[in-house]
């Protein structure tokens, strides 16, 4: 695969070379496997790349928030309200004379946490759900599917919305509410995967030197089907991210004084004809960490899988 | 390449169950048609069951502090609106009554039943739904096409940054931004309200984006794929004009996988309009369900919800059954 491609081409020929000489080599050249052409392919992709170093950029300042703010995003400043960007605050302070950039910084901290947090529990439930529907096929796979069209059924944001009215605000409820329902897709994918590949040659091989259940779905089914997996993962994440700012927005997602941008610009949305800053900014790292993610998914797909393009 | 399969994989097994009969096309229907009727029921399910898993009752006393009901008068109100049934009774008199449309009094609007505000807000959510999936099916397809004809050259670029934005980024945050851009920087269209056509226009584009940018993907997809098909080189070969080319050939079939995400998009514009109609201040049916989210208004939430879940099933419905109509090649 790597020869084919001009670049890596060039990079292996004095090796190549050296490998037809010394056999011992040959480990060298097969090194190049689909997760070294992915990332090569993915390292060139400019917006995949851009996307990659602001996400890598978000988590730094996500982690260092405590060092980052300015100020605690509850330092309030009761003499200072609504005030435009100056030296003192760089973004200038909301309705409680907060300091605008710290809040952001947390927020970045609720947006990146939410977006890997609901990820790990939507595989978590969605990955074996599928699997097993895929694997064991029959009256399981009749249910589960049906049970799988129903969810996807329902409006994906709607039934998030009326988990949360159930559970209330929250961070750990908005894991809860988007595992919940954002397990189906994946789910989906998975059986599909697993469908096709359990009529493989190599899986009746395994079976046939008599490995058990748990070692042909997990030792060689999965690790193939683990591409799309991966792809649906990184497109999920904008997804819970967004989720997350919406739920937010219209005030059922993270409990006040813990900032979120999407409960910054619901609450700054109401004051944009007087003070325009409280819900620009939150709106700004909304869209570039979205755009961010949707490029770097993108890339992600094309590296992994080119017949995808 | 077999054609009806290739398609979309998952029609095949529909196929399989349909054609067993005389009548493939009503057989499908009317299988899809029943498959509405447990959806739906489940639906009502969830939220019914969200309704009593909720901590509280609306038997409690409204204003904190304040003395409960004596237990004879709350034993009368329970029995007066049935709450002293057992669940499953419960669900079964609350279907029926849905059913009918009648889901019970707002709780923040005491004195108006939900019904009357539904009847009054669905029209409104309706108009700008449908004129936002209007812009969104006219744009989207224009900026595919123009993408697929210039592939690589300044137009594709355009349109590609346009659609990754409508998708990418999420409707209020665009709301903001047209506001600020088009109300303040430039100040053609007021920031909200719905008193005039004047009002439309801000709301519209907002709710429109993210179903245009979808399509405009998808109609490069398969604007590119179908270019380079044989038949389209018949025409040009032939002597076709790039126009009747473009538009008689190449769109026409284009245009059928785009059909397919018109179920989505409803989703779309339907789940998006809570946001865009709550920031424009639209008086329609989603700022209605953001103000009984925060209300905790239960009966209205649960027929929002129900109205919003019916509406999409029967627009999938309509949905399979127009690809159908549309594309010949497929068989159920």
């Amino acid at each position: 695969m790597a020869s084919l491609t001009p670049a890596s081409g060039t990079e292996l020929s004095p090796r190549a070379a050296i490998a037809v000489a010394l056999p011992v080599d040959r480990t060298q050249a097969r090194t190049s496997s689909l997760w070294r052409d992915g990332v090569r392919r993915l390292l060139r992709n400019r917006l995949a790349l851009a996307g990659g170093i602001v996400i890598v950029l978000l988590c730094l300042i996500a982690i260092f928030a405590d060092f980052l703010a300015p100020l605690p995003y509850t330092k309030t400043n009761f003499g200072r309200l609504n005030e435009a960007p100056s030296r003192a605050y760089p973004l200038g302070t909301d309705q409680l004379g907060r300091d605008l950039l710290s809040r952001m910084i947390y927020g970045a901290r609720v947006s990146m946490l939410v977006g890997l947090g609901a990820q790990v529990v939507i595989v978590l439930i969605g990955v074996p759900i599928g699997a097993l529907s895929g694997y064991i096929g029959g009256r399981t796979d009749l249910f589960l599917t049906r049970f799988v069209d129903v969810m996807y059924a329902f409006p994906r944001l709607l039934f998030v919305i009326l988990v949360m009215s159930m559970l209330g605000a929250g961070l750990t409820n908005i894991f809860i509410a988007i595992g919940l329902t954002g397990w189906v897709g994946i789910a989906r994918q998975t059986r599909a995967q697993v469908l096709a590949l359990k009529e493989k040659e190599f899986v009746d091989g395994a079976r046939a030197l008599g490995a058990g259940f748990g070692r042909v779905l997990g030792r060689h089914v999965m690790p193939n089907a683990l591409t799309p997996i991966i792809v649906a993962v990184t497109f999920g994440i904008p997804e819970a991210i967004f989720t997350e700012a919406a739920l937010s927005f219209i005030g059922v997602g993270i409990n006040p004084p813990t900032p979120s941008w999407g409960q910054m610009v619901g609450e700054g949305q109401q004051y944009i004809r007087s003070y325009w800053h409280l819900c620009v900014f939150p709106s700004i790292a909304i869209a570039v960490t979205m755009l961010s993610f949707v490029f770097f998914g993108d890339g992600v797909r094309d590296a992994l899988d080119p017949k995808l393009k | 390449m077999t054609r009806s399969g290739d398609l979309l994989p998952n029609r095949s097994d529909r196929a399989d169950r349909a054609t067993a009969g005389g009548f493939p096309l009503f057989q499908f229907a009317l299988a899809r048609v029943l498959w509405l009727v447990p959806t739906l029921l489940a639906m009502a399910l969830v939220t019914f069951l969200v309704m009593h898993a909720t901590p509280g009752s609306p038997l409690d006393p409204v204003s904190e502090g304040a003395n409960p009901l004596s237990p004879e008068a709350q034993k009368n109100l329970a029995k007066y609106y049935g709450l002293d049934r057992p669940l499953h009774e419960q669900f079964v008199i609350f279907v029926s009554k849905a059913v009918r449309g009648d889901f019970g009094n707002s709780f923040v609007y005491k004195t108006r039943t939900v019904r009357e505000i539904l009847v009054e807000t669905f029209p409104i959510s309706l108009l700008l739904g449908s004129m936002a999936l209007a812009l969104a099916i006219v744009g989207g397809l224009t900026l595919g096409v123009l993408a697929s004809i210039y592939q690589n050259r300044m137009w594709d670029y355009v349109s590609v940054s346009l659609a990754t934005i409508g998708v990418a980024v999420p409707n209020f945050v665009l709301a903001v931004f047209l506001i600020i851009l088009f109300s303040f920087v430039l100040p053609l269209f007021p920031t909200g309200g719905w008193d005039s056509p004047r009002n439309w226009v801000l709301p519209t584009v907002a709710l429109a984006l993210a179903p245009m940018g979808i399509i405009a993907r998808f109609t490069r997809a398969s604007m590119l794929e179908v270019i380079r098909a044989d038949y389209t080189l018949t025409a040009r070969a032939k002597g076709l004009g790039e126009i009747p080319v473009i538009f008689k050939h190449a769109l026409k079939n284009a245009f059928i996988p785009v059909v397919t995400l018109l179920g989505p998009m409803f989703a779309a514009v339907g789940t998006g309009s809570f946001f865009v109609e709550s920031i424009f201040r639209v008086p329609g049916m989603g700022r209605f369900f953001v103000l009984s989210m925060t209300g905790r208004d239960y009966p209205m939430i649960m027929a929002v919800v129900l109205t919003y879940g019916a509406f999409l099933a029967v627009m999938n419905l309509v949905v399979d059954l127009l690809y159908g109509i549309l594309d010949p090649r497929i068989r159920y």
